[in-house]
């Protein structure tokens, strides 16, 4: 809280060296840490990303659901999609609704889309817990391989006004065939 | 008695209104000492607004009570935001930049009117934002308020009436500092504790002017004058607000430890150059970290994402390691130097625990670091993000720095400004003794809650989150946990309140005769004067202690996240 004396640029003792020096190194380390798991991890955030309108996006997921759709959920009415592995699918997010139900293979490759129509949500994927942002006008593609099967339950964890906890969808993966 | 005030004349040409202050022998511009009051009373206000927010809705995601309807929740959650992450912080940090850049400068308040402006705009925006909050059908839309989701324009009007009004705040602080240098009331470099607080003024004011590009455009697109706001853009503006706003408060808040250990074991910093380089890597990196928000987002590069996020390379995580190890080594040199020499933690068990500005200080350090700090690092490393983001850990992560942190050591400093500045006699000094360990310990347990809650997907900002039938039992335990700690901070936080509002408002208007509260008559502030060249070096003074708690910190840190790693290999493979 004082002045400090006039000249108070001195050199640091042995202990600050030491401290200092460890937690240099420290920070290095969780900078690598990035780039070597960017390399050679198998969990990375998504980067593709493209441009597009919200009615773009809903026409297109319409024509995907019409292509693929397997069956009906008893519950909510929304239809199961079942695209062959390595396509590209399809989930629209809309408050308060996720858009269609997805049914995946365990252990094959897909081209998963997300987006929103109208305000931005969060796709949280559970028990897998992974988590995006979803922002309309931006058509996001996770390159999404499932290792293990059952139902899995999006939840969205943007907040979305009032009915935003209502907003639930659902994910299927199947065992290999 | 030792005089602590430079010997420069107070009068030169100036108009001056000042008091000696008996206890620290600074001078109190007559100006400052009201802008102070008016600051911290707005402070408190808030707070307590924004604590009874708190507590209701800490009692509602405590999913066995789950006490309010969906819309109260949320419009409760978006008021206590703003009440406690901008209002009550920014309030009391304006009360600090005024108390830095004048009286440990010695120096007079130069435009105490720019000052009231500002404060008259901060007081009006920041009310208007709770009443909009509370009665506007449409604007609970959370304290970042997400393009297009729309507010009403009082919404937004209220965000840009507070900023500019601190903004001014800001800039009085620069006034001040200049007009001193000028008029000569401190000679040679600014006290380490202003250097921490002028650190803090810099960063908010670009932080306050990227607040402006996020808002005012919202501001525009809320009345129907611009149609169209890209949500990306918005983001990144927001959160270049949003992120260094928090920066703002690490800096006051280290500025703040520094002071209450001078004040409460009379330190003298180990090393000037160490503690201002850090303060130096806060100032040039800790704006990156606006990238933490916006890991996970569309649109958005590897690189660009990882350069940001480690803020160049962790180098303002460095400046706060340094801080880590400097605070402790000075508090433990200082004790030693007191004859407590035993063993390696001998120092510690020896310090005035039953002191509030102690007790706070200590805690808050642990509590920010061990918790805030790791988590925040660990969260905030691209890859690791994807199992966090937008869960209750992200909440659990801050609430560990700004409330356990910085507010703590904001409520153990007030009790010193009471007797010092408010010129009135703390009540209820055995309140205040036990209240930083109740509030520390309550938000312990809210900050583990949460984080443990949000590591089995538990998300934030979720009004029941049973709906979504997925969560595992155990969930219920740790909602539980994060409610009885939220209860307990409460009761720590009306204690505050109690303890603020029952000093200043009863008993006759009294100088301060002691500068320890609770824990002896000497004055710690005369005794780190005393402290010499020669006993700093003492072999028997070194730090030890304090070195080895910064490897223990370092290995903790180090588990913390290791099995954080570990837990991302083990989901869906993504790319």
């Amino acid at each position: 809280m004082l002045a400090p004396e006039k000249n108070w640029w001195k050199p640091m003792g042995r202990m600050e060296k030491s401290w200092l020096t460890v937690a240099f190194v420290w920070c290095v380390f969780l900078t690598v840490m990035m780039p070597l798991w960017y390399f050679y991890g198998k969990q990375n955030v998504p980067t593709e990303t493209y441009r597009i309108s919200p009615a773009d996006y809903g026409a297109k997921v319409n024509a995907f659901v019409e292509q693929y759709t397997v069956g009906k959920d008893e519950a909510s009415g929304i239809p199961i999609v079942a695209a062959p592995p390595g396509s590209d699918v399809y989930i629209r997010a809309s408050t308060w609704q996720w858009y269609p139900i997805l049914q995946l293979e365990k252990g094959e490759e897909y081209r998963l889309h997300i987006s929103s129509m109208d305000l931005q949500h969060g796709f949280s994927l559970q028990p897998v817990n992974i988590n995006l942002q979803v922002i309309p006008g931006y058509d996001y593609v996770a390159t999404i391989t499932p290792t293990s099967s059952g139902e899995f339950t999006i939840v969205c964890n943007e907040y979305c006004f009032v009915g935003h906890h209502t907003m639930v969808g659902k994910v299927i993966v199947t065992e290999e065939n | 008695m030792t005089s602590l005030a430079p010997t420069t004349a107070w009068t030169e040409g100036a108009k001056d209104d000042y008091r000696d202050c008996p206890v620290t022998t600074l001078k109190v511009d007559m100006h400052t000492e009201r802008l102070i009051i008016a600051n911290a009373v707005m402070a408190v206000v808030c707070l307590a607004l924004g604590g009874i927010a708190a507590l209701l809705i800490a009692l509602t995601r405590w999913q066995a009570i789950h006490l309010l309807p969906a819309v109260w929740f949320y419009r409760l959650l978006t008021l206590h935001g703003i009440d406690m992450l901008i209002a009550w912080i920014v309030f009391f940090e304006m009360a600090g930049l005024h108390f830095g850049s004048t009286i440990l400068l010695n120096a007079r308040h130069a435009a105490p009117k720019l000052a009231w402006t500002g404060f008259i705009m901060m007081t009006v925006g920041g009310l208007m934002a709770n009443a909009v909050v509370l009665f506007d059908p449409n604007s609970n839309v959370m304290f970042s308020a997400y393009v297009p989701m729309k507010a009403h324009p009082l919404f937004y009007l209220s965000y840009i009436l507070f900023a500019v009004g601190a903004l001014i705040t800001v800039i009085t602080f620069f006034i001040n500092i200049v007009v001193a240098k000028r008029e000569g009331r401190f000679s040679g470099s600014l006290p380490l504790v202003v250097f921490g607080l002028m650190t803090a003024a810099i960063l908010a004011t670009y932080t306050l002017l990227e607040g402006a590009a996020a808002i005012v455009p919202a501001f525009f697109w809320s009345l129907g004058i611009l149609k169209t706001y890209d949500p990306g853009i918005y983001r990144n503006f927001f959160w270049g607000f949003g992120h260094p706003a928090q920066q703002v408060n690490l800096a006051a808040m280290v500025s703040i430890w520094y002071a209450l250990a001078q004040m409460t074991v009379g330190i003298r910093p180990v090393n000037e150059k160490f503690s201002r380089l850090a303060f130096i890597l806060y100032l040039f990196f800790i704006n990156l970290g606006s990238a933490h928000h916006l890991l996970v987002d569309p649109g958005l590069s590897f690189a660009w994402k990882a350069v940001n996020t480690s803020y160049a390379m962790y180098l303002a995580v460095l400046g706060s390691m340094m801080h880590a190890f400097s605070i402790p080594a000075a508090l433990e040199i200082a004790l030693r130097a007191k004859g407590y020499r035993k063993g390696l933690f001998g120092w510690l068990r020896n310090a005035p625990w039953g002191e509030p500005g102690f007790s706070s200080l200590v805690l808050s350090m642990f509590l920010f670091g061990w918790i805030g700090g790791v988590t925040g690092v660990t969260i905030g490393t691209e890859q690791i993000n994807m199992l966090v983001h937008n869960t209750l850990r992200l909440p659990g992560h801050f609430h560990a720095t700004v409330v356990s942190g910085t507010t703590l050591a904001f409520m153990g400093f007030t009790y010193y400004v009471i007797p010092l500045i408010f010129r009135k006699e703390l009540k209820l000094k055995s309140w205040a003794k036990w209240q930083p360990y109740i509030f520390g310990f309550g938000m312990l347990l809210t900050s583990m809650g949460m984080i443990v809650s949000g590591l089995q997907g538990v998300a934030r900002r979720n009004w029941d989150i049973t709906f979504a039938g997925v969560v595992p039992g155990t969930v219920e335990i740790s909602l539980a946990v994060f409610g009885i700690g939220a209860i307990l901070a409460v009761v720590g936080g009306i204690m505050y309140v109690t303890i603020v509002l029952t000093s200043i408002l009863t008993g006759p208007r009294l100088e301060a005769s002691n500068l320890l509260l609770l824990t002896g008559t000497h004055n710690p502030i005369i005794d780190s004067t005393k402290l010499t060249d020669h006993q700093m070096e003492d072999k028997q003074n070194q730090p030890k202690g304090a070195l080895v708690l910064v490897f223990a910190f370092l290995g903790w840190f180090a588990i913390y996240y290791f099995t954080n790693w570990w837990l991302l290999g083990r989901t869906w493979f993504i790319r």
